[in-house]
């Protein structure tokens, strides 16, 4: 944190104090002005925040035939309430659905696999960068950081040419390492952060009781970093679910191994899956992560404030 | 105990500790040479190749080397035009997501009941999907049953309704002049202010919490009006993160492929560098042109990471 230099109060000479009462209107007149214009900006973030979610949720219970012919109406009527576009959008392809179940199962699969990769890579490197010295610890933190910075459509061309030619761009287990090494920058660098707030003492403390390096770092800095973990667990989490052009470069040819994301993507561009059929194909995309969020507000945002996606 | 000895094992502690490190690391350290810093380097090959996707399988990738990729993509049109879009797009979006996010953050400082749901509610746009975020801003805007034209053209009194996302440019009055605005491009502009706004939010509103109260107190003791107080009292202490927010939103969004492509495709004046790079790859299949234009995407890339670091060693905390 940057200490900011104390301003010195002035001393209340007259001379000083005569600008106070010609401020006294504006004073009056500009807190008023902020007290409206702050309730103001709170309910017009919160309406162009939320209307747009709101609105997807009340499609996905209309009927497509309601819309078209009074789009205007933005709540939906309780008669014509109905969850069918839920079983249409998650029945199989066979059974003239949309196959979004088979879409969550992979989707979920990718996202929990890069979680789990992820952290077991990083977290002994993320501990090994804020904790032992060793030649080239500062250009290793400084290759994270310019990896977390450099944009994912830079790396499309080369990783495309490179699994097309190798034959292996439809595995779904490439897009899983491909993902790992996207996000495994963005966790050294919160977990690292994370690690240096632990003081040394205590680990030197179980050094002295006779735990080694690694027994140190299981048993006492791992335990502590708990939280910091869980959270980098989440982002990463949300990262790999919400994923697109990696997904739509790779698995795009195959329906059947499309993620949920890119599946929505796809057929939100055909004219014959109703588009209330496709909110609730939404919905489902975006519930698990609404969840997630809501479940571990505080978790999130550190995790959030801690690093950020691309 | 000799000073010797103490020397000797300090010696191999320190060993020791260097070789856990370097064992601890290196998976992570492989895993991006190999995934990142190789493709990398291995775009300005295919930069300087004439490959195609077709031939891909039985492509010889290491030889004859040409220019021509370069000189095509240098030399198009449509690079320099999707070069000022990209700017254009990358600056009002930035700028946009930094004004919104220090307002809402300011709003919401103070306390009041429900403010802890009201800030969860600013953060929905940011950590949604973004293909869902961009489907639901398709359906709204869509011209047939979207509710923003229904509400336009039935309580706004709109002559027809206005299509955002295939329209180029439309002439719009103000103040009896008539201005061309760029419908679609400002359109997906409003799009990545409303999904990266929170980003800045949060961080303002981290940076506005370590703000001593006292400062501020003895300032309005002073007889500081509002105006004067952020002016003079918050905002230099927030300009080290605002800086630091505006470069690494700027590099960003300079890059952004999703939002641009799920909503236009590139269509209707919006085509970003990015989308050119993607449509390069998988419309045309032509490699080489893509990885060139990649690699000028890079080059402008690596000095705004430069910028960024610069000043990321002055505020760590941010980063």
């Amino acid at each position: 944190m940057t200490v900011m230099n104390e301003t010195p109060i002035r001393p209340s000479t007259p001379a000083a104090r005569r600008p106070r009462k010609r401020q006294f209107s504006r004073d009056i007149a500009e807190t008023k002005l902020f007290r409206v214009l702050r309730w103001l900006v709170i309910i017009g973030l919160l309406v162009v925040t939320v209307f747009p979610f709101y609105y997807m949720i009340t499609l996905s219970v209309r009927d497509i035939g309601s819309l078209i012919a009074d789009p205007a109406r933005i709540w939906p009527n309780l008669a014509e309430i109905s969850f069918d576009a839920y079983t249409s959008v998650l029945a199989s392809v066979a059974d003239g659905g949309q196959g979004f179940t088979g879409f969550i199962i992979t989707s979920g699969l990718v996202a929990l696999g890069t979680v789990a990769l992820t952290l077991l890579i990083a977290i002994p490197g993320a501990y090994a960068v804020s904790r032992l010295q060793f030649f080239g610890r500062r250009q290793i933190s400084a290759l994270f950081l310019a990896v977390y910075l450099f944009p994912s459509i830079l790396l499309a061309v080369p990783l495309f040419v490179f699994f097309t030619k190798l034959g292996l761009r439809g595995a779904i287990g490439v897009l899983l390492v491909v993902y790992v090494s996207q996000t495994i920058a963005v966790s050294i660098f919160m977990l690292r952060n994370y690690f240096q707030t632990i003081p040394e003492s205590l680990e030197e403390a179980a050094a002295l009781d006779g735990l080694g390096r690694i027994g140190t770092m299981l048993r006492i800095s791992l335990p502590l970093a708990g939280p910091a973990i869980m959270s980098n667990a989440l982002f990463v989490f949300m990262i790999a679910w919400n994923e697109f052009l990696f997904a739509l470069l790779f698995l795009v040819e195959d329906r059947d191994k499309w993620t949920v994301s890119l599946g929505l993507a796809q057929l939100s561009g055909s004219l014959e899956v109703p588009t209330t059929v496709l909110m609730a194909g939404s919905v489902i995309l975006t519930l698990p992560i609404i969840i997630l969020f809501f479940g571990s507000e505080r978790l999130l945002s550190e995790g959030l404030t801690a690093g950020s996606d691309k | 105990m000799s000073t010797t000895t103490t020397l000797r094992r300090k010696g191999s502690v320190s060993r020791r500790q260097a070789r856990a490190g370097i064992a601890l690391v290196s998976p992570s350290v492989i895993i991006v040479l190999v995934l990142v810093v190789l493709p990398i380097l291995w775009t300005v090959m295919l930069a300087f190749q004439d490959v195609r996707l077709i031939q891909i399988r039985r492509a010889n990738l290491f030889g004859n080397y040409t220019l021509d990729n370069f000189i095509n993509v240098l030399t198009s049109e449509a690079l320099w035009s999707s070069l000022g879009t990209t700017l254009t797009y990358s600056v009002l979006g930035t700028g946009g997501a930094i004004v919104v996010g220090l307002m809402a953050a300011l709003a919401l400082r103070n306390a009041f009941r429900g403010r802890t749901l009201v800030r969860a509610a600013m953060l929905l746009p940011y950590v949604s999907p973004v293909v869902a975020a961009a489907f639901v801003w398709k359906t709204m805007l869509n011209p047939q049953f979207g509710v923003v034209n229904a509400w336009g053209t039935g309580a706004l009194g709109w002559d027809q309704p206005v299509s955002f996302l295939t329209t180029r440019t439309s002439e719009v009055e103000i103040l009896g002049l008539t201005v061309p605005v760029p419908t679609a491009l400002f359109t997906v502009i409003a799009f990545e202010i409303w999904r990266t706004f929170p980003f800045v939010f949060l961080f303002v509103t981290a940076r506005l919490q370590a703000v001593p109260k006292s400062i501020e107190e003895a300032a309005r003791m002073d007889g500081a009006v509002p105006t004067q107080m952020f002016r003079h009292i918050l905002l230099p202490q927030l300009l080290p993160t605002i800086a630091v927010l505006s470069v690494l939103r700027f590099i960003w969004t300079f890059n952004n492929f999703d939002d641009v492509y799920l909503l236009t495709g590139g269509g209707a004046g919006t085509e970003v560098v990015s989308v050119g790079v993607f449509n390069y790859l998988i419309g045309r299949g032509d490699i080489g042109s893509a990885s060139a234009q990649a690699l000028v995407l890079a080059a402008i890339l690596t000095v705004m990471v430069l910028i960024y670091m610069k000043f990321a060693v002055k505020d760590e905390e941010v980063a």
